[in-house]
């Protein structure tokens, strides 16, 4: 389709949005409680992933490391 | 056929400058190996043509349930809201000193009407204020308060497209030389007829009119009603009754489960055109008989209708005569839709399928949809007839036909077969034919999933969602065309859809916007 510019694609973008969640047929307020609700809740989630994600990965990694790669390095090329 | 030219069709489709990729963008996309069509146009070929009623994809359904369910939600908070005392109820609610009885509106349906149905309801009993053929007007309503109440602004909005009117063979006109007889009518027998058939309301004009419905259908003997609704309610109960069988399909109109359950039959219920369903009943009922006393049943009745309304789907007549020949039961066809609509002289389903009108015992039709009137009529042997004359609820008790009614039955019939000496009548069937099939097909290319028979005029495209059946309503008015878009208690709840009826007298301009604005409305 012809979008004539970026905030015509993005309005049809939200029209889409109302339109899935069925959001369309309710008042403008209840619009606004909807999406603020929508809204932190996934500001929420990505806090949380940005808190606990790169922790959460190192403990994994040094878990699996442990099991796989707990091999001794070698004295000898350790002195090379 | 337009299905013949599917290659080069797909980049026709850029004159509104939208791309197409195979992902369907504007939803559901077909299998294309689902679409089988039997060569030719020939009658002999209908058995070959498909029905399709596909199935939409998972995250379809899985949006729909999630958006009724979200506004369920906001329901229940608003009733809260309500209760609490923070919102005033504009609906109907009990008063104070009957809050201790028994709870008047707390039941399912008068939440969805209270918190969906009233969000919405601008959609539906639109005023129209002209007669209602191919292009009509509409009085333009607002509303202040989000659809409790309504306001007049006074404007009209003209010349939007019909796509909604059961107007299949145009003959809603105001064309003064084509009323001309219906006029004369008028003076000669009046307006209304202040009588039943029965007592003093029997015109001569009636008695024109229900022979010529017998030679139209190629019948013995017919009879005639003033409403088409009250055919069926009312003579299903004069022809069956306690002790009697009635097999009635899944999809069947209000009216004819009205009747059945006014009679005081047993009614069993077959899974929509299944004739194995059927069979099944069939057997099972001989076999067995009555539910506790294993006696023989008086009467087995199957009831099916031509043109079911609301999928656009045709019965399977060959087959359900030929069960009923075996199984030695009756059947009771209702032809509302399909009758002027269907058929190579419009004469119903009977001459699409090329089955002799007389193996069907009792066929029931109205004359609201293809003749541009009211009423309805039961045709059929003499002996049957004459019977319903005596014993039927309608012809004892309701008034009979007005007469300039009456006239425009007969004067549409007669274009139909011709009697009227020009050939009107048989180009109108065909230009409905030809209309049905490039719409269909038109529709079909853009990828929207339609139920039905190709050769229905009935076209329903299904939207699932409520939002999108509501925005689509409100957009395709906004770009003067008019529809009917169906939703939750007439359709099951994840099948939304919007239904067009295509008419004799759109033209293929008209048909082409109507495509057009519906392309747009989902990029």
């Amino acid at each position: 389709m012809n979008f004539k510019n970026f905030r015509e694609y993005l309005s049809w973008l939200y029209f889409q949005y109302l339109l899935i969640t069925g959001i369309y047929v309710l008042e403008p307020w209840e619009k606004s409680i909807f999406n603020s609700v929508l809204f932190s809740a996934i500001a929420m989630v990505v806090y949380t992933s940005y808190v606990f994600i790169p922790i959460h990965m190192r403990l994994a990694l040094e878990f699996f490391h442990e099991i796989f790669g707990g091999q001794p390095e070698s004295t000898m090329t350790l002195m090379n | 056929m337009a299905r013949s030219t599917n290659g080069d069709s797909l980049k026709q489709l850029n004159h509104n400058g939208l791309k197409w990729d195979d992902s369907g963008k504007n939803g559901y996309h077909k299998k294309p190996a689902e679409q089988k069509h039997g060569a030719g146009n020939g009658v002999a070929s209908r058995q070959n043509k498909q029905e399709s009623f596909e199935q939409a994809p998972m995250y379809v359904a899985v949006c729909t349930y999630m958006g009724f369910g979200i506004v369920t939600l906001f329901g229940y908070f608003r009733d809260f809201l309500r209760a609490v005392g923070l919102e005033k109820c504009n609906l109907a609610q009990e008063r104070e000193e009957q809050k201790d009885f028994v709870p008047l509106y707390q039941d399912f349906e008068n939440f969805y009407t209270r918190n969906l149905y009233m969000r919405v309801r601008d959609n539906w009993n639109r005023p129209i204020c002209s007669l209602p053929g191919p292009v009509f007007d509409l009085m333009e309503r607002v509303s202040d308060d989000y659809n409790w109440t309504f306001r007049f602004t006074g404007r009209t909005i003209p010349n939007v497209i019909n796509m909604g009117s059961y107007n299949y063979l145009g003959f809603a006109e105001n064309n003064a030389d084509f009323l001309k007889t219906v006029a004369d009518k008028v003076q000669q027998y009046g307006a209304g007829v202040c009588s039943t058939r029965q007592e003093i309301g029997n015109l001569s004009i009636h008695e024109e009119l229900e022979q010529l419905v017998a030679n139209f259908l190629g019948v013995e003997s017919a009879m005639t009603f003033g409403m088409g609704f009250a055919t069926n309610s009312m003579n299903i109960p004069a022809l069956v009754g306690k002790g009697c069988l009635i097999l009635s399909d899944e999809l069947n109109h209000t009216s004819l489960i009205l009747g059945a359950r006014l009679s005081g039959a047993t009614i069993r219920v077959f899974k929509h055109n299944n004739m194995h369903s059927l069979e099944k009943m069939l057997k099972e009922a001989i076999c067995c008989g009555q539910p506790r006393t294993h006696r023989a049943w008086r009467k087995i009745l199957i009831m099916v209708e031509g043109i079911y309304s609301m999928e656009g789907s045709v019965v399977r007549l060959p087959e359900v005569i030929a069960l009923k020949k075996k199984y030695k039961a009756h059947l009771y066809l209702d032809e509302a839709h399909s009758i002027g609509a269907v058929g190579a002289t419009g004469r119903g389903v009977t001459e699409l399928f090329n089955v002799n009108p007389a193996d069907v015992d009792v066929m029931m039709g109205t004359f609201t949809k293809s003749f541009g009137a009211s009423g309805g009529y039961i045709a059929g042997k003499k002996e049957l007839v004459d019977y319903l004359r005596c014993h039927s609820h309608s012809a004892v008790y309701a008034s009979a036909m007005s007469p300039p009614v009456t006239e425009q039955i007969i004067r549409a019939i007669k274009c139909i077969m011709g009697k009227d000496g020009t050939t009107e009548g048989i180009r109108r069937i065909r230009q409905l034919a030809e209309n049905t099939r490039y719409f269909r097909a038109r529709l079909k290319e853009m990828g929207f999933i339609i139920y039905g028979n190709d050769d229905s005029p009935v076209v329903p495209v299904l939207l699932y969602m409520p939002g999108k059946v509501v925005a689509f309503a409100r957009e395709m008015l906004q770009r003067k065309i008019g529809v009917v878009v169906v939703g939750f208690p007439a359709t099951p709840i994840t099948e939304a859809r919007a239904r067009f009826c295509v008419s004799a007298a759109h033209t293929r301009a008209m048909l082409n916007q109507v495509n057009t604005v519906t392309s747009l409305q989902w990029p």
